[in-house]
C-alpha cells in the first residue's frame, strides 16, 4: 500500500494494522526518513510534490519489489508540505519470512523512490531558502540495483 | 495540451500550469523544451540549462527525445529530491 499525505505517521501504528490478523510473517523491516536541522542551517522543510504522479510512481515501485522479492506485506507512506527539524518525511516497511528479502527490498524502495518519485524539498534557514540538490550518490545507489538485476 | 511545472522550474516561470497550443513540427519533448525557451525571458532562463530539466508525459518519466503523440499532459520540473 502507498500514501501521500500531509499528515505525521506513526511506525508502530502502521506496523501493527500491517501485522493484524497475521501470523505467517516473520521479518518486518522499516525504514523512517526524518528532517535535520544540519546544525542550525535548517529550521523548515517544504515538500512540494507532483500529484497523482506521485502515487502512480510508488505505486509502480512497490510492484516492481513485490515481483523481485517475496514480500509478504509492504508499506510506503511519504509526507508532503510544511515540516519542522525532527519531524518524519517518509516510511518504508517491508514484511517477508526471512529478514533478507525484507532488508534488500526497503533498501531498493527508498533508493528508486529518491531517484524517481517526484517530490521536491525546499529548505530553509536563518540566511533565506533554497531548492534541494540532487545527490548525485542517489543515482548511483539507484544504478547499483540494476547492475544487481543484470547479474541475476 | 497541458503543460505543468513545478519546483524552481515553476518559480522560474512564474506559473504551475498551463493550457497551450504548440506550434507544427513540435515533436518531442526536447522540441517543446526549444519552443518555451523562445516564450520570452522567464521560460529563457527556467529551460537554460535544459539538460537539467526532467520531463514527464502523462505522469511517466520520459526522456527529452520522447515523442509527444497523443500526449495530454506534459509536466518539466528539476531532478527529484524526495525521500
Amino acid at each position: 500500500m502507498i500514501r501521500v499525505q500531509q499528515e505525521d505517521f506513526d511506525v508502530a501504528a502502521e506496523i501493527a494494522r500491517l501485522k493484524a490478523g497475521r501470523s505467517d510473517i516473520g521479518a518486518i523491516v522499516t525504514f523512517t526518513g526524518t528532517v535535520r536541522d544540519q546544525a542550525g542551517a535548517i529550521t523548515k522543510m517544504t515538500l512540494e510534490h507532483y500529484p497523482g504522479m506521485t502515487e502512480r510512481e510508488l505505486t509502480r515501485l512497490e510492484a516492481e519489489a513485490n515481483a523481485r522479492w517475496p514480500l509478504q506485506a509492504s508499506l510506503i507512506v511519504h509526507r508532503t508540505g510544511t515540516l519542522r527539524p525532527g519531524d518524519n518525511i517518509v516510511l518504508v516497511v517491508t514484511a517477508s519470512e526471512h529478514r533478507d528479502a525484507a532488508f534488500d527490498a526497503a533498501r531498493f524502495l527508498m533508493d528508486y523512490l529518491k531517484t524517481s518519485a517526484p517530490l521536491w524539498k525546499r529548505e530553509t534557514g536563518p540566511h533565506g531558502s533554497h531548492w534541494v540538490e540532487a545527490e548525485p550518490d542517489d543515482e548511483s545507489a539507484r544504478a547499483s540495483w540494476q547492475q544487481k538485476r543484470a547479474a541475476e | 495540451m497541458r503543460l505543468l511545472y513545478f519546483a524552481w522550474v515553476k518559480e522560474k516561470t512564474g506559473i504551475a500550469a498551463e493550457d497551450v497550443e504548440l506550434p507544427p513540427g513540435v515533436a518531442t519533448v526536447g522540441e517543446v523544451i526549444g519552443w518555451l525557451k523562445t516564450r520570452g525571458p522567464e521560460f529563457a532562463h527556467a529551460f537554460e540549462r535544459a539538460e537539467v530539466i526532467r520531463a514527464a508525459i502523462d505522469q511517466n518519466h520520459v526522456r527529452h527525445d520522447a515523442r509527444i503523440g497523443a500526449a495530454r499532459e506534459i509536466a518539466f520540473f528539476p531532478p527529484v529530491t524526495g525521500g
